[in-house]
């Protein structure tokens, strides 16, 4: 239900990012889902990969400020309104999304978005209570 | 040339050095009276104040340090009952926590005296306007210049630091012959004027600037910019105040108020007094400061005396601008400003890690600039912008409250500050002072 995303902090200056993702391919670590966050200064690079852990040590041995946290993968149907759907459960709920972000492959058909929101164990039940599914960590480590 | 106080100023060395001895025995006496402090130390090291007989003593008096200022905060080592204490003035510790000091009457009498000895030294007299722009408040500078400006009958602006346009309109519609604040700021009026295109509208002929280093190429572009002579000011709040040391009409060195400080120029490490005209540390006594004095107290400033008569007709000794610091402190926009401050913030912040930092500080169009790069680590980083934003602005306004100056923060990737032989190196000044 939670999976684990990688979060690393990017000083805004050339080659930064690239040695972060040449590291991970080197290492063998698939990327399925990723967003950059941008301010003036710094990046936030945040990252689904198939081995969070692995991929924390490598990045961690480069020397780059890295942090796990535990976020949701929700399905939802891939046609218009599928997202908004979503985002009604969290009204509802008064649960926040602090972001989100989407994935580029699917999962039975769904499309696969990746949510962290003020509650997490609430806005599971929620979704669940909604009929909206969110997807196991090992399969989203298969993606 | 005149002088305000000729007996005093022009007083033959003989006799001055006579009555250096006994305002210094005076001194010591009262001092192992009222201050524990003092009395503890004289104690530690087997002296009575008897066994002080002339300035030759001097060096045998243990030294007092800022750190004291900050151990017996706030009237610890004030020499009077603090209803003989008619003024305060601070400034901002290492902690946060401020250092202040006390003045009686007499003590802001003699301190207007030795303003008014700097302002007639240079020519300023009851004819003259003088806009006062430095700081008033705890500050020592405004109100410093101010009683010394009015000590000579001069009219006094007293406008303080800041509101630029305001501060220049005033100076034409006032007539301001005589003006007072830091160089840096100085040099911002001059541009400023430049900018407005009045500079044939001003009746400035004389500034006095101190409270931060400055150079001589500062000195020829201020002097040219505003059309005046700029002279050199000295002081610190802990010995007085701006005034224990002034240039005359020389120029050539700043005349120390030898009537009321002994200097003494020593090895900072060792202690050891160093030969006339040594470049070393130099150290104050206060001679006949009632509410606050101090004896042998280690300003940390560099510099050297100056021994050899001035042609000004004056006997006291003169100093050179000081150049360096005996400790690792900066001066800031007038500000003195401690890495230990710093990084004590960092360290608050960072959940008892302190995350590597550099200071860079620069001059850029006459004003410095206070950068700080801070490594990110663990405890500082968070997937999310909002909670990194507001790690920056909570050590930025931390910094802020501490420094009293606002400095620009930067996180930074880790291990991307500069190391030399596995140390940080932690200040950069690119000033050339």
């Amino acid at each position: 239900m939670l999976i684990k995303q990688i979060s690393v902090f990017i000083e805004n200056k050339p080659g930064r990012l690239a040695a972060i993702i040449d590291a991970l391919g080197k290492n063998d670590i698939d990327i399925s889902a990723l967003s950059l966050a941008d301010t003036s200064e710094y990046g936030i690079l945040r990252l689904i990969v198939n081995k969070p852990e692995k991929a924390a040590g490598v990045l961690k041995d480069i020397g780059v400020v890295v942090k796990i946290t535990n976020v949701l993968a929700v399905a939802m149907d891939d046609t218009p309104g599928g997202l908004a759907k979503v985002l009604s459960v969290f009204v509802l709920n008064n649960i926040n999304v602090d972001y989100m972000y989407a994935f580029v492959a699917t999962v039975s058909k769904k499309a696969l978005m990746v949510v962290k929101v003020s509650d997490t164990d609430s806005a599971v039940k929620a979704l669940d209570n909604a009929g909206i599914s969110t997807v196991e960590a090992k399969e989203i480590y298969r993606l | 040339m005149a002088m305000w106080q000729p007996e005093i100023e022009s007083m033959p060395r003989e006799e001055l050095r006579k009555l250096q001895s006994e305002r210094l025995i005076k001194q010591v006496n009262r001092m192992y009276d009222k201050v524990e402090c003092f009395r503890k130390r004289m104690d530690d090291q087997g002296l009575q104040p008897s066994d002080i007989h002339s300035v030759d003593d001097l060096k045998k008096l243990p030294f007092s340090y800022k750190q004291d200022l900050r151990d017996y905060y706030p009237y610890g080592l004030f020499a009077e009952p603090l209803e003989n204490i008619v003024r305060v003035h601070a400034s901002s510790g290492t902690t946060g926590k401020k250092i202040v000091v006390g003045y009686t009457k007499n003590d802001i009498d003699n301190w207007a005296d030795s303003l008014a000895r700097m302002f007639t030294a240079i020519g300023v007299g009851p004819k003259d306007f003088i806009q006062v722009s430095f700081g008033y408040g705890l500050f020592t500078g405004g109100l410093g210049a101010h009683y010394g400006a009015e000590r000579v009958g001069a009219t006094v602006i007293p406008i303080s630091a800041g509101n630029t346009h305001n501060q220049i309109q005033t100076m034409i519609d006032f007539g301001a012959t005589v003006l007072c604040c830091t160089p840096s700021y100085a040099m911002y009026l001059s541009e400023t004027i430049e900018e407005m295109g009045v500079k044939d509208q001003l009746k400035l002929r004389v500034g006095i600037f101190g409270a931060e280093p400055w150079t001589e190429d500062m000195r020829i572009a201020i002097e040219k910019g505003l059309n005046i002579k700029a002279y050199d000011i000295y002081g610190l709040s802990e010995i007085m105040g701006p005034g224990v040391s002034y240039e005359c009409e020389c120029q050539a060195g700043m005349h120390i108020c030898e009537d009321m400080f002994i200097a003494e120029i020593i090895d900072p490490e060792t202690g050891e007094v160093l030969p006339d005209g040594s470049f070393g540390e130099l150290v104050f006594t206060t001679l006949n400061k009632e509410g606050f004095p101090l004896i042998r107290y280690r300003t940390r400033d560099m510099c050297s005396l100056i021994y050899e008569p001035c042609k000004c007709g004056r006997t006291h000794i003169r100093m050179h601008k000081p150049h360096g610091r005996s400790d690792d402190m900066l001066i800031i926009r007038g500000v003195n400003v401690f890495p230990s401050q710093i990084e004590e913030v960092l360290l608050k912040v960072g959940g008892d890690v302190t995350p590597n930092y550099q200071i860079i500080v620069d001059r850029v169009n006459n004003n410095d600039t206070f950068d700080i790069n801070v490594e990110m680590n663990e405890a500082l980083f968070a997937d999310d912008v909002k909670s990194v934003d507001k790690t920056e602005k909570m050590i930025t306004s931390k910094l802020r409250e501490v420094l009293g100056i606002g400095a620009k923060v930067h996180l930074v990737n880790p291990k991307s500050i500069e190391r030399s032989e596995g140390k940080a190196k932690r200040v950069i000044d690119k000033r050339k002072l």
